[in-house]
């Protein structure tokens, strides 16, 4: 059966690691490489980065990064953050990249979803979704959550479905940094009212909360950041922790062959 | 003898993953890869890799795109039975005919179409996206010698091979029912999961291709 992928995810800064695992075996903890490297060896079953890069000419570096990564690491690999024009995805893609996480463009253009999904395939598109609580309902927001736009997050993702999008990547601005667990209300509203998988993100603090956001929350990938990046925990142990609970994972690493 | 690698490049997406994997495990032999539009280029290659992602009618109107591609394929791998790997919609390209988007003939080396997948389960995604078990066919194959049955590799897709022949189905995975993960026959091999992105999984069943004299 497919397996709960358990993704971490690594925040860049003009090509460096913003906040990276500290491990003692590191040479260089800001560099996104080692670190993916890392999480590669490690049995993660993906890796995110997300470019935090503020200006323009900073953004050329995470093309570097990727293709560095793409060398060294044979696990699927996806990039979110500044990713606007069908050249962006291009660049990326052919960087090494294998989905692109597409968030404000996709608010200020959802023809530009369907566009790329047409170009590129769906399977490459993920649509990433920051949703706040407004009253007794959830609302779509941008600018790290400051920003409101109006827009209905659950008819919001089943929009972003049939324009062609092939996953998304759900976190709550609420929860967000607060290592306080998932939104569950969130991601079930959103992971029942499609058929695409949902990743759920933001808020992770303990490795139960992982569980939760998939046995409670119907999330059918995790994704998480201060908790392996603080090294709380290791990918290992989030899976033992999630196997236990009757969440199937793909074990890592995986059994020798020979 | 070191593998000298073809992979066709029809400006189907990323061939950056598939082409440091190949070269990676082709190193390791002494061998070396090429990354080629050019038809003539299969003819010095010793082993044909023809990777693909995005909506099958895209691929092969990509392929079709080369003048004279399809044509050497055929040549060096039906004819002169080159080993050849077809990776994800490369390989769903071996079936007689794709079902997505339309109807759109394939290469016609496996007997049978490129469907959606219909899970049992209603509750289950599709695009059938992450990692799932390999269970091989009793068939032993040399280019599976190193998988183990039950491993993981990674998928990401919507439609798989549904093929005629139960012989040339090498590998199942189940999704809500069972979902081709390799097909194969003589000198052809295809998986449906990315051996690029299948970590230690992968790159063992890449070495055991390219070690591959069928």
């Amino acid at each position: 059966m497919l397996k709960t992928r358990i993704i971490p995810c690594l925040d860049v800064n003009n090509g460096r690691v913003v906040k990276g695992v500290n491990f003692v075996d590191l040479v260089d903890a800001g560099n996104p490489v080692e670190q993916a490297t890392l999480y590669d060896r490690m049995g993660a079953d993906e890796l995110c980065f997300l470019d935090i890069t503020a200006s323009h000419e900073g953004r050329e570096t995470i093309y570097d990064v990727v293709a560095r990564t793409s060398e060294k690491c044979f696990m699927p690999v996806t990039v979110g953050g500044g990713v606007r024009t069908p050249e962006d995805i291009r660049r990326l893609l052919l960087s090494g990249a294998d989905k692109v996480s597409i968030n404000t463009a996709a608010i200020h253009n959802p023809d530009f979803v369907e566009d790329a999904a047409t170009k590129f395939g769906r399977q490459c598109i993920v649509v990433a979704i920051d949703a706040k609580r407004v009253g007794d309902h959830f609302e779509i927001f941008t600018h790290g959550g400051r920003r409101e736009t109006g827009i209905n997050a659950v008819s919001w993702a089943s929009r972003m479905e049939s324009r062609g999008a092939g996953e998304i990547l759900l976190t709550s601005m609420n929860r967000d940094g607060t290592q306080s667990g998932f939104d569950l209300e969130l991601t079930r509203t959103i992971a029942d009212s499609v058929s695409i998988p949902v990743i759920a993100s933001g808020g992770v603090g303990t490795l139960d909360h992982l569980v939760d956001g998939v046995i409670k929350g119907h999330a059918s990938a995790v994704l998480a950041a201060s908790i392996f990046h603080f090294g709380t925990y290791s990918i290992a142990q989030a899976k033992t922790h999630m196997q236990n609970a009757g969440v199937a994972v793909r074990p890592s690493p995986e059994p020798n062959h020979d | 003898m070191a593998p000298i690698v073809a992979i066709i490049d029809y400006g189907s997406g990323n061939l950056r993953s598939a082409a440091k994997a190949l070269e990676k495990t082709s190193g390791e032999l002494g061998g070396k890869v090429i990354v080629t539009s050019k038809p003539s280029a299969l003819s010095s290659a010793s082993h044909i890799v023809l990777p693909g992602v995005g909506a099958f009618p895209d691929c092969r109107r990509g392929l079709e795109t080369v003048d004279g591609m399809i044509e050497a394929l055929a040549d060096q791998v039906y004819d002169r039975g080159k080993p050849f790997l077809g990776i994800c919609v490369g390989m769903q390209l071996m079936a007689e005919r794709g079902l997505e988007h339309g109807d759109t003939p394939g290469l016609g080396w496996i007997a049978g179409n490129v469907v959606p997948i219909t899970p049992t389960d209603p509750t289950l995604k599709i695009p059938h996206v992450g990692w799932n078990n390999l269970f091989l066919s009793t068939r032993a194959h040399p280019v599976l010698a190193r998988i183990k049955n039950g491993a993981h590799a990674y998928f990401v897709h919507s439609y798989h091979l549904k093929a005629r022949e139960s012989t040339e189905v090498l590998a199942e995975t189940d999704h809500g029912g069972p979902v081709t993960a390799i097909v194969g026959r003589d000198n052809m091999i295809g998986t449906q999961f990315h051996p690029e992105k299948s970590q230690r999984v992968g790159l063992q069943f890449i070495e055991s291709f390219l070690e591959w004299r069928p």
